[in-house]
């Protein structure tokens, strides 16, 4: 087989990749534009990022969002873990597949709907919109990401593995903790940092369950750029690129490092 | 050296495992069907059978893994019922070893002995008798995939010996290996369950493992055991067909008994001109009977030259085919019938004048104490 890249292929790699980061790219030079206008080129500077960090509503907004990130990854792991396991482990339990289904819909359904029902269900119940409702909305979007993420291990996990461990003498549950959970830990990780990132940069359902007190980084962006572009959005969004990037390409790494493991 | 071991013939002798009537079902599969069984203390016991014949689940039971659906496992005094596997003096080999990748050898050999709260010190002093028991000294600190499929087995090995059971249960230990490293393997086990004087239980569908190893073997099939008897009784009385064909080579010759003569039984069967003379005198047989004749292939003589009038239990044929071994040749015969037999001779000599070659017209014969009645 020919394995060289033909004319063809390099020209339909240059124009998709073109096509999918040049905007963003040019987000991120832009963010070092010395002028004060957002589309003309006035020469590197870094002064944007210094303002940006003067900026009290916009380091409030990120610190908010932050925060929201954590804890709801935190809580859409752990959540997502107990369902992968239930869902891998417990064979063929009444209503498996509905359960499965229920798991796995806030991936396809749309997010307006998830944040509009989210918010109803909120109003409902008489819970303040803020900062709760942001962390409980990113949980539930975020849940069956991490149980993909942690099922799809568990599915080439040899039980003999956990078997072995009770047969030498090891309960349960110090079973889980001692074999299992070590082994699964890589794609738990994953998980997280996906959920991680994507509730970092959730717009839609944020905006429809956030309240007066908290806003997260994305509508505050979100809302400057409708009241005029200022160069300090630009910085923002470069390190919020940044950052999701890195969050990304480590729960990929995670992720592979496990399989690795799992088959060796 | 081996001693006379056989407290399976003493009738005081107390069994450390009874499988009492025992029964698994999975849904309306039954892998393993009112099964009775004792295995002795010391004894290096065999599960045998092919695949899917229920001596897995028979072991797993016995692990803990499963349940029965009915009858009772006993070990020693107890009764295993409702005893978890953490909680039974018994420790399992797994056929895919199932060490723990995250751990190097030495704590996967002192995974076992942690859990039991074993001090520190005693753990380490452990681990090192198992690592030179099994020689492994130098790859203490290696992890799992850092080692050969042999060094995996014998780190699985020691980690499973580590608490000292009672009883030992190999799940096809040395399936995974290649050949050459098997039969060293085999013998290896052997001298190390001597040593310890330990219980084994071995589970594995390689009749020639089982004949190597075991005291005893149990052959199974659809979830009954068929025979449990010495390598020697199985091989050279086999009960029933089944296990003639199952362990080691075997002729079958069909025919109908025709009666008995000075305690030998005659037998007419279309593979042979004159009824063949049979010296099976346990065998309980009446006139008609349809039976089955076992021959193993060493026991058959194959010559050119045609024998004696008064020669007996003799067979003609052609010959088909022919395998040289090296230690043994293999003749297939071709019967006026279309039967094929198969006979093995000892290369005894390195040089042979005027060898018996294909197509050949050629006698076979057989004594007749080296047959099997077998009913069908």
């Amino acid at each position: 087989m020919n394995r060289r890249l033909s004319l063809f292929n390099v020209t339909s790699l240059v124009v998709g990749f073109a096509f999918l980061y040049l905007p963003i790219l040019l987000l991120v030079v832009y963010s070092f534009n010395a002028s004060r206008l957002v589309t003309v080129w006035g020469g590197f500077s870094t002064q944007w990022y210094g303002a940006l960090f003067r900026n009290q509503a916009l380091m409030e907004a990120a610190w908010v969002t932050l925060r929201i990130a954590l804890l709801s990854a935190t809580l859409a792991t752990v959540l997502g873990t107990l369902a992968a396991l239930a869902l891998t482990r417990y064979g063929r339990f009444p209503g498996r597949t509905l359960f499965t289904g229920m798991v796995y819909a806030p991936m396809v359904m749309p997010e307006v709907i998830t944040g509009l029902s989210l918010l109803l269900f909120f109003v409902a119940i008489d819970l303040d919109r803020g900062f709760w409702t942001i962390t409980l909305a990113h949980t539930t979007l975020t849940m069956c990401f991490v149980t993909v993420v942690v099922q799809s291990r568990l599915m080439t996990f040899d039980r003999s593995l956990e078997e072995a461990a009770m047969d030498l003498g090891a309960p349960p549950l110090r079973t889980f903790f001692s074999v299992t959970l070590p082994l699964i830990a890589p794609s738990i990780v994953a998980g997280f940092l996906l959920a991680f990132t994507l509730s970092m940069d959730d717009l839609v359902i944020a905006s429809f369950n956030a309240g007066p007190g908290a806003t997260t980084l994305p509508i505050k962006i979100y809302s400057q750029v409708r009241l005029g572009l200022s160069p300090e959005v630009n910085a923002a969004s470069a390190i919020l690129i940044g950052i999701v990037t890195l969050g990304v390409i480590s729960a990929t790494l995670l992720s592979k490092h496990s399989v690795l493991r799992s088959r060796r | 050296m081996r001693r006379a071991f056989a407290p399976w013939s003493d009738p005081n002798a107390k069994p450390l495992i009874r499988f009492d009537n025992v029964t698994k079902r999975f849904g309306d599969a039954v892998a393993v069907d009112h099964l009775s069984l004792n295995i002795f203390e010391g004894e290096f016991f065999c599960l045998l059978g092919p695949s899917g014949c229920g001596k897995t689940t028979l072991m797993r039971m016995l692990a803990g893994f499963e349940t029965p659906s009915e009858g009772s496992i006993t070990l020693g005094d107890q009764n295993l019922a409702g005893v978890p596997p953490y909680r039974r003096p018994v420790n399992m080999m797994f056929q895919s070893y199932a060490l723990f990748p995250h751990m190097s050898v030495e704590k996967n050999i002192a995974f076992g002995l942690k859990q039991d709260g074993m001090p520190k010190d005693q753990i380490a002093e452990r681990v090192g008798e198992m690592l030179r028991l099994v020689q492994l000294e130098k790859l203490a600190r290696r992890y799992p995939s850092q080692l050969s499929g042999g060094q995996r087995q014998r780190v699985a090995l020691a980690r499973a010996l580590a608490k000292k059971p009672k009883v030992l249960l190999l799940d096809e230990p040395l399936g995974a290996l290649d050949k050459k490293l098997r039969e060293e393997t085999q013998f290896e086990l052997m001298d190390i369950q001597h040593d310890l004087h330990m219980t084994f239980v071995v589970v594995t569908h390689d009749q020639e493992e089982a004949m190597t190893m075991a005291d005893r073997i149990a052959v199974m099939d659809h979830g009954r055991i068929v025979q449990v008897a010495t390598p020697g009784e199985i091989y050279e009385q086999p009960r029933t067909r089944f296990i003639a064909e199952f362990v080691g080579d075997v002729n079958i010759l069909e025919g109908h008994v025709q009666g008995q003569e000075n305690g030998l039984w005659r037998v007419k069967t279309p593979s042979a001109q004159v009824p063949l003379t049979i010296d099976d005198p346990d065998e309980v047989l009446h006139s008609g009977q349809a039976v089955a004749i076992a021959v193993r292939p060493e026991k058959m003589v194959i010559q050119r030259d045609p024998p004696g009038p008064t020669a007996i239990n003799v067979l003609t044929g052609e010959v088909w085919d022919i395998g040289y071994l090296g230690d043994w040749t293999v003749y297939r015969v071709r019967l006026a019938t279309g039967e094929i037999l198969r006979v093995t001779r000892a290369n005894a000599s390195r040089f042979v004048e005027n060898p018996i070659d294909w197509d050949e017209q050629v006698y076979v014969t057989f004594a007749p104490d080296a047959a099997v009645i077998l009913a069908e």
